[in-house]
């Protein structure tokens, strides 16, 4: 293979490589909240505030990249607090429907917000985002979430998880914990709304639906939600799944867009039912059905 | 003014309907079913089908289209829920497996009927209309909120008097005590996703008829606003959930009317947002209603 054709096969898969990381970081933004046993489903939102925060600084000021970047990370975060203080004391289902309420209501502020155009959005926004960008974010991502696992964070976090009023009868102060996760994933989705906003030129309501939302959950739990490196896998995979899809789809006279549906739809169900702790405990399942299966031609 | 209140309690009516079938679900294994909006979706194509295809009169179509979203009901309940009871997650886990059941069933729809809206043929409905007092009402919209309200009728009946609703109720209120007492815990369980479904397709079939619009994503919106509807009434309560979806059919013909249509969507999700926040036992909901 020369040169040229590894250039065009780059330029060819350029986009779906970028788009892994940004799912792999939304993906993360879904995960910080599970690993304390929270679904927050306002991801879409704060991705939403993010995209619009850092195009809107793009288009209106001279502001260089990285302080685009910033911003775009920051004011999630900021929304974060006050709205976590009432919400987070709310568990399980409820807290699940108040945080798609409030994705819902971030999303029909930006159609009925003339600054950024409405339903149209903003369109033109120059393309900043290289994909080494979103590779670094995500790295930076993956190394925060790696060291938070396995200190004393990352046990306070588990045990808030498995049993919340028993974590706090042992002096953890689960309302911090829960609080700083929420604000960590707000950011988390802002930065990745902020990259995607300067990667595809354009930022409009509609890309910030209850559906998205499920997408980036879809991306987590079929990853793996007990370690840090779980949902990216999920996203990877997820990703590049309809890419493949779409070229036997074709040839069986299936439409991509039902056929990518079902799939995802189908993969979630198939890794809840029968693998809940991910892909990623797929090798570790398959070789102790291994052994198992050794263990049983020895004994016969 | 009396305009606005037909308006009102008739689109009240698809969502008291639709809201009932999720508390119910709520009310008996405390887990959400996200996959309500497919069977709800599902439903008002099943009519749509039965009329364009079999010709089927609407008073034939309507009952058979009811039971078609009961027995998917039962088929959600099967697939997406019964496997995964037992498990210490199984509200959480619960939740997403309808979410993937519902985005299946959503595929299957956009495969089979496209992503266009279709709509029921002239004349499947009564088209004429009513004066009454300053108000314009026309047939089908009485019609529809005389289905909603018999069949809120038939809903109470059920629950308070019947040997079923008894059965229900007994496991709502503990499924352990509930077996003891030698219910088939999982047999009510699949009854309760019949009664649900069977309400939510229902409502589908009414939304479908009363915009005259049926597509692959109608579940989508109606989706989130069941959700405010039953946190609004009180999450598990019946009586709330009926209360709550007329209220919140007055408050959208309301505020189009006095705000303006653009800011109808988010009254709901703030209504929630408040509840949730100030009053998360909503209105008339069981006073305690937090989980260790």
């Amino acid at each position: 293979m020369n040169a040229e054709s590894l250039r065009d096969l780059w330029l060819t898969y350029q986009s779906t490589v970028a788009f892994i990381g940004l799912n792999g970081l939304l993906a993360l933004s879904v995960y910080t909240t599970l690993s304390c046993g929270q679904l927050s489903l306002a991801q879409a939102g704060f991705m939403a505030l993010g995209s619009y925060a850092s195009a809107v600084l793009t288009l209106h000021t001279q502001a260089p990249f990285p302080a685009v970047l910033l911003a775009g990370t920051l004011v999630p975060a900021l929304v974060a607090v006050p709205l976590g203080l009432p919400v987070l004391r709310l568990k399980g289902v409820f807290l699940a429907i108040a945080t798609i309420g409030f994705g819902e209501v971030v999303r029909i502020f930006f159609v009925n917000l003339d600054f950024t155009n409405g339903a149209l959005g903003l369109v033109a926004i120059p393309q900043r985002t290289h994909v080494l960008t979103i590779y670094g974010a995500l790295a930076v991502a993956l190394f925060v979430l790696w060291r938070i696992q396995g200190s004393r964070a990352g046990y306070a976090l588990e045990a808030i998880r498995e049993d919340e009023p028993a974590a706090r009868t042992m002096g953890i102060h689960a309302t911090a914990y829960k609080l700083s996760m929420l604000v960590l994933g707000a950011a988390l989705a802002g930065l990745a709304g902020a990259l995607d906003a300067h990667f595809n030129f354009m930022v409009e309501p509609s890309s910030y639906s209850f559906g998205r939302v499920v997408e980036m959950l879809v991306f987590a739990v079929v990853g793996g939600t007990t370690v840090f490196y779980g949902p990216v896998v999920g996203a990877a995979f997820l990703t590049l799944l309809p890419e493949v899809l779409r070229e036997v789809g074709g040839r069986i006279g299936l439409q991509p867009g039902p056929l990518r549906l079902f799939v995802n739809g189908l993969v979630l169900l198939l890794v809840i039912l029968f693998l809940p702790s991910g892909l990623v405990s797929l090798p570790r399942r398959i070789r102790r059905w291994l052994e198992a299966r050794r263990a049983a031609a020895h004994a016969a | 003014m009396g305009q606005q209140i037909v308006n009102g309690l008739f689109l009240g009516s698809i969502y008291a309907l639709f809201a009932l079938g999720y508390t119910l679900v709520f009310g008996v294994l405390d887990i959400l079913n996200l996959a309500h909006q497919a069977v709800f979706m599902l439903c008002a194509y099943v009519a749509l089908a039965l009329v364009l295809h079999l010709h089927l009169p609407m008073l034939l179509a309507f009952p058979v289209s009811v039971a078609a979203g009961g027995v998917l009901g039962v088929l959600v309940e099967r697939v997406a829920f019964r496997p995964l009871r037992g498990r210490s997650d199984s509200n959480i886990s619960g939740l997403i497996s309808s979410i993937a059941l519902a985005t299946v069933l959503e595929a299957l729809a956009l495969q089979l009927f496209g992503p266009d809206v279709e709509r029921f043929p002239f004349g499947v409905v009564p088209d004429r209309s009513l004066r009454l007092g300053d108000a314009v009402v026309s047939e089908l919209q009485v019609v529809i909120i005389a289905i909603a309200l018999a069949m809120l009728a038939a809903l109470t009946y059920l629950l308070r008097r019947t040997v079923l609703g008894r059965r229900i109720r007994a496991v709502a209120e503990s499924p352990a005590a509930a077996r003891i007492l030698g219910i088939n815990v999982d047999r009510v369980i699949a009854s309760s996703f019949f009664v649900s479904s069977a309400l939510g397709g229902a409502a589908g079939i009414l939304f479908g008829l009363a915009f005259n619009s049926v597509s692959p994503d109608m579940g989508r919106t109606v989706e989130l606003k069941g959700l405010a509807v039953i946190i609004l009434g009180g999450m598990g309560s019946m009586p709330g959930a009926a209360v709550a979806g007329f209220a919140l059919g007055l408050l959208e013909v309301f505020t189009v009317a006095k705000i303006g249509s653009s800011y109808r969507d988010a009254i709901a999700f703030g209504v929630l947002f408040l509840v949730l926040v100030v009053r998360p036992r909503g209105l008339l909901g069981p006073a305690a209603l937090r989980e260790a």
